[in-house]
């Protein structure tokens, strides 16, 4: 049985459609990654499924669960790592781990232990009585990851994790992510507009103004978009453009000086064009398709960089008001 | 359904949060003691309220119940805080009643505000109040019912905004108001006939009214009976908070 079964999920807001009969399936123990540009329904997805809001219409389902109808029991088994950090700035990071494990009703005497490992796996255990004002943008989320996993949950929702963090962070951060299914038997919900990030899940849907448009392995979508590219430069473009196209068969392009074609099996082809065009070959590069490409294919556009939305901004205001001025 | 340990842990946090922002116990116990001294003394000249009470010693309940108006709503309204902070979600996605957040929340305004009261309080030597041990423990009783109340009506009203730019206008429309008509500076019983009708639907006119009646032998200082006051808090609570899990229950 999939640990999350979605069906024809749909939500309005007013007269917005935030998504529209979206259904999919998630297996357990697997990283599942949902991608999409801005506002194509992510989060509105993810807050139904963690009993944040309820559907317009359809149904969704943890274990077996329905969210809307069964919620807390769903609550027990989730665990969640917010856009927008959800920490207590003005207490410790042992002191927000600590009312996270009373929220979950832990029992007295695990919560020291689950708490102290938690904060030895993201690295934090130094910096446990430090109030989380003096955390970076990567300790906070490092510590959610931590918060988050206290309770035990059967499914994580990570959505957009890495959001504004700096890339050393970024590869920091998914070493702890991608270690989770096996070390706790986790099943893992994300969401990402990092494509490269994207390659460690095991499925993709990809979700456009409100609906899934593909869905697969990232193998399976990459071919999608019609094989490798090869690029060739040699001493003389035009015989060995003749030539390809007719040993090979094959539609031969030339940009910058560079011949260029698609192939379904780019790794063997290349001993072969070298042996057929000989010394005049200069260089040869295959470039594999990428989930960015896949994304291009599929919706026409290339995956944003999300930018500070004005609310952000004015929040970020507020806090280094507040770090000023206190809090009256 | 309620969860005793999510009550404790958000009870625990307000007073972690109360106890290292001291700035914030000063500037809360300032008003009041401005309030007494500084307004007090000046209209004690132009009012004696009669029977041996001085006008400093006739607002001492209202400047109580100011210092409990002002910090139970202020606790409450930081939900408005935890909502554009996000905390408040991670409060929502865990495996706790609604009803427990709600009792935690008003709880957590509640015992701030009596620990203030209580520092307050202990200014009744300097005023020439005479009370016994047995009349601080009701006086204290009094401020723990009505700061659970004023506490509760203000997480109903936290839910109604989504930002903090909201709090000057729950400060002036709906603080201010609740302070001047509830007896603390004037008898309600004097107050012009609609201001009359509109302080008997404010639940800080009975918390006042019962610390009077712990506070004054006298009984031309009160003007409702103590168990009309005990009843209208314990009531309006109990309803206050069934709303505000009601609120907090409906999703979007």
């Amino acid at each position: 049985m999939p640990i999350i079964e979605v069906k024809n999920l749909s939500k309005h807001f007013g007269a917005i459609a935030a998504i529209r009969d979206v259904s999919f399936e998630v297996e357990e123990g697997t990283i599942f990654g949902f991608l999409g540009p801005n506002g194509a329904g992510k989060t509105t997805t993810i807050n139904i499924l963690c009993t944040l809001i309820n559907p317009t219409s359809g149904s969704a389902a943890i274990a077996g669960y329905d969210c809307t109808e069964d919620s807390s029991i769903v609550r027990k088994s989730i665990g969640i790592v917010f856009q927008d950090t959800t920490l207590d700035r003005d207490l410790t990071a042992y002191e927000n781990l600590m009312l996270h494990a009373y929220l979950y009703n832990l029992k007295k005497s695990e919560m020291k232990d689950r708490i102290h490992d938690a904060l030895h796996f993201v690295g934090l255990y130094d910096r446990k009585d430090d109030t989380i004002k003096k955390f970076s943008g990567g300790m906070k989320r490092r510590l959610e990851v931590a918060r988050s996993m206290i309770h035990r949950p059967r499914i994580l929702f990570l959505d957009e994790p890495t959001l504004g963090l700096d890339p050393q962070t970024r590869a920091n951060l998914w070493e702890y992510i991608v270690d989770l299914p096996k070390k706790h038997n986790v099943t893992i919900f994300m969401t990402t507009h990092y494509m490269d990030e994207a390659e460690v899940c095991d499925r993709i849907a990809i979700i456009d103004r409100g609906s899934i448009i593909a869905g697969g392995t990232p193998e399976e979508l990459k071919k999608t978009v019609g094989g490798d590219v090869i690029h060739i430069k040699t001493s003389d473009n035009t015989r060995a453009r003749d030539e390809l196209e007719q040993h090979f068969s094959l539609e031969v392009s030339e940009e910058n000086g560079e011949l260029y074609f698609t192939s379904s099996r780019g790794d063997a082809c290349i001993p072969e064009i070298i042996q057929t065009l000989g010394k005049t070959v200069h260089s040869v590069r295959l470039q594999r398709p990428t989930l960015n490409d896949v994304f291009l294919n599929m919706t026409g556009k290339k995956i944003r960089d999300e930018k500070m939305s004005s609310s952000d901004t004015l929040k970020e205001d507020v806090r280094a008001y507040r770090r000023r001025f206190g809090r009256s | 359904m309620v969860e005793v340990n999510a009550i404790y842990v958000l009870v625990a946090r307000e007073l972690i949060k109360f106890f290292r922002e001291r700035a914030r116990l000063v500037s809360t116990l300032a008003r009041p003691v401005i309030w007494l001294f500084l307004v007090g003394g000046g209209m004690s000249r132009l009012v004696t309220p009669g029977e041996g009470v001085s006008y400093m010693q006739f607002i001492f309940p209202g400047i109580l119940g100011m210092t409990i108006l002002f910090s139970s709503i202020f606790s409450s309204i930081s939900i408005i805080w935890d909502k554009e902070f996000g905390l408040m979600k991670e409060i929502l996605v865990a495996p706790v009643s609604r009803l427990s957040i709600v009792i935690g929340k008003a709880l957590s305004g509640t015992i701030v505000s009596s620990i203030q009261s209580t520092i307050i309080l202990m200014l009744f030597p300097l005023l020439g109040i005479k009370m016994g041990a047995l009349s601080i423990l009701y006086v204290l009783a009094i401020a723990f019912l009505l700061s659970f109340t004023i506490s509760s009506l203000g997480i109903i009203i936290a839910t109604f905004y989504e930002s903090f730019e909201s709090f000057s206008a729950i400060m002036n429309f709906i603080v201010m108001p609740m302070f001047f008509l509830s007896g603390a500076m004037y008898p309600v019983n004097k107050l012009p006939e609609i201001l009359k009708y509109i302080s008997q639907i404010n639940p800080l006119t009975y918390g006042i009214d019962a610390l009077k009646h712990a506070m004054f032998q006298s009984s031309s200082m009160v003007d409702f009976s103590l168990i009309t006051d005990l009843f209208v808090l314990s009531v309006l609570s109990m309803i206050f908070v069934t709303i505000a899990s009601f609120i907090f229950e409906r999703k979007k």
